[in-house]
């Protein structure tokens, strides 16, 4: 890592986040409560899909200057 | 089967004619000189944001996606939903990673994944296998899209006798040919956006359309059977479907951006600020595949299996007709012509810009690197050209004359292999630690690890049950090959470094890489 310019910024640490959220099974593995006859197995997943994206963003324009 | 679908068919050949056409006016697309490989096999790495979404969508989400997440859903209920976490930590890892890979890249011209490692690690043996490995995962999954197109077209009652068989596959294909030979990466990614517009018209109207027929979702998902609506919870001894589902997850996201065509994808991008913003705007695509794994569902509720006017097709395509069979019960037959081309063309893009990638690694690594180390840029591209043929009519033929079944086999043991170069690539990309015939040694246990566990479930999955102190602990195959191969290329690299082995010189220095 070069000196000078810090080249690794806490706000990555926010990109670990959806790796325990999704790859922690026990988390989600239920039928209740459903959401619009959804199981929660399901719909639990599909919003980290937007969790996710939503982090991105926020590392993305956090560390702009960076590139 | 159920006689030639006129109507789909007609819908079907106009949207295949109008990419067609868009194929070939693509060579003049941001015009460059296509006699480069650059130019080329990379559209001359000028793609900007919307662009290289719209490539990578394409190119990441396959005809067989289409196909094949569904069908796994329909027949293994909860456990085929790990594509989705699968894509949600595939694109942090992104984020993080290949905008290192793109800097260091674009500062030294490299085209692959392989010359990246043949520039950091000084070793043309260990580019050679970071290469072939690429091939190797690259040329099935160029052969299953062909199944993508082979089951639409099965679908609309497309069949003829003997040689007229595979008439309209060879027909599809040598135009794929054609202009993926004449326009290079520019065809693909100007067709990723028709493909791209019409794939999410059809699954938006599938996912509105199908539920009101069926009742709703509360009955769709009452129809799947208790014992796969969530995953098997774990007992003592045993963690059941939980470890399998985490790591099938985890090791195909890792693999995803190693394969040669998403690294041709990230590489055609003009800078790594349309990387970092494309990992925050592909989860778009994350949503598309929920909702189409959700069609495996739908599927099981509208009792697709059961219905004796698709039993013929499941016959001969087995679960894979899930989709197909859904639609032509569910839409009116111009609206399944329009989804079955979705799928078709949806097994275009990728087609395309796998055998570019594959071209793109055997003209740099292999011709190149071992046979015409003087090469000029205008015989590189003229090489990569022909390969891009040869790769295709390989694929082809292995589909005509080969079963099909070995095509799956073959692309999910690619998943595997491919997932064995990450050290040098990915680990690469930070330090030179790792000595390079460590890494060659771990990359050789890994990929043997790795294909002997396959073995031993006679390809049937990947998924390998381990036993870990006692406790039996599935998981995915690539992952634990993976695990073997660090292991060894740790321990060996320390060795080679007290043994002062030579490790080769660095042709990168830190600053290439752009920092995080």
């Amino acid at each position: 890592m070069p000196a000078g310019k810090p080249s690794f910024s806490l706000w990555y640490v926010l990109l670990g986040v959806p790796f325990v959220g999704t790859l922690w099974v026990p988390f989600y593995n239920a039928v209740e409560p459903r959401a619009g006859g959804v199981p929660f197995f399901y719909w639990y997943q599909f919003v980290w899909i937007f969790i996710g994206a939503a982090l991105t963003a926020v590392v993305y324009f956090a560390t702009r200057d960076g590139s | 089967m159920q006689g030639l679908n006129t109507v789909a068919l007609v819908v079907f050949v106009a949207f295949f004619g109008l990419v067609t056409a868009l194929g070939f006016v693509a060579a003049r697309w941001r015009q460059g000189d296509l006699d480069q490989l650059h130019e080329w096999g990379l559209g001359g790495r000028r793609f900007g944001t919307v662009v290289t979404w719209f490539l990578l969508g394409g190119d990441l989400y396959t005809a067989y996606t289409f196909i094949a997440v569904p069908a796994l859903v329909f027949g293994a209920g909860a456990l085929g939903f790990f594509a989705l976490p699968y894509t949600i930590i595939a694109y942090p890892f992104v984020f993080v990673v290949m905008p290192r890979l793109w800097s260091v890249s674009h500062k030294h011209g490299y085209i692959t994944a392989a010359d990246f490692v043949r520039g950091r690690f000084d070793s043309g043996a260990l580019a050679l296998a970071i290469a072939v490995t690429g091939l190797l995962a690259t040329m099935p999954y160029i052969a299953l899209q062909l199944v993508g197109i082979q089951v639409v077209l099965g679908a609309m009652g497309v069949e003829g006798q003997g040689v007229m068989h595979d008439l309209p596959l060879v027909i599809a294909f040598v135009i794929l040919a054609a202009y993926t030979y004449q326009s290079g990466l520019r065809a693909p990614a100007l067709i990723a956006i028709v493909k791209d517009a019409i794939i999410y018209v059809t699954v938006i109207a599938a996912v509105i359309v199908i539920p009101i027929e069926l009742g709703g979702y509360g009955k769709i998902f009452d129809a799947v059977p208790r014992a796969k609506l969530i995953l098997t919870a774990p007992k003592p001894g045993d963690l059941g479907q939980y470890s399998a589902y985490a790591t099938l997850a985890f090791g195909s996201a890792l693999a995803l951006f190693l394969y040669p065509h998403s690294m041709t994808g990230v590489l055609s991008s003009s800078g790594r600020t349309v990387i970092r913003r494309n990992a925050a705007m592909l989860p778009a695509y994350s949503f598309l595949l929920a909702l189409i794994a959700a069609l495996g569902y739908m599927a099981l509720a509208a009792g697709v299996k059961d219905n004796p006017a698709y039993a013929a097709g499941f016959d001969r395509y087995g679960t894979n007709f899930a989709v197909p069979a859904l639609f032509l019960g569910a839409f009116p037959s111009w609206f399944a012509g329009f989804a079955f081309a979705a799928i078709a063309i949806g097994a275009l893009v990728p087609a395309a810009i796998m055998s570019i990638a594959a071209a793109n690694l055997f003209t740099r690594n292999i011709y190149k690197e071992f046979f015409r180390a003087d090469a000029s840029g205008k015989e590189e591209a003229a090489v990569a050209k022909l390969v891009s043929l040869v790769v295709k009519f390989g694929a082809l033929a292995f589909i005509v004359f080969g079963r099909q079944k070995y095509a799956i086999q073959l692309q999910l043991l690619g998943g595997v292999w491919i997932l064995q170069t990450l050290p040098a690539i990915v680990i690469g990309l930070y330090t030179r630690r790792l000595h390079r015939w460590g890494l060659l040694a771990g990359w050789a246990i890994g990929m043997a690890t790795g294909t002997w566990m396959a073995l031993v479930l006679e390809f049937k999955g990947t998924v390998y049950p381990l036993r870990i102190g006692g406790v039996a602990v599935a998981g995915y195959a690539g992952l634990w090959a993976l695990v073997a191969n660090l292991a060894v290329a740790v321990t060996s690299s320390a060795l080679l470094d007290a043994l002062r082995v030579e490790s080769g010189k660095d042709a990168t220095r830190e600053e290439d890489y752009g920092g995080a």
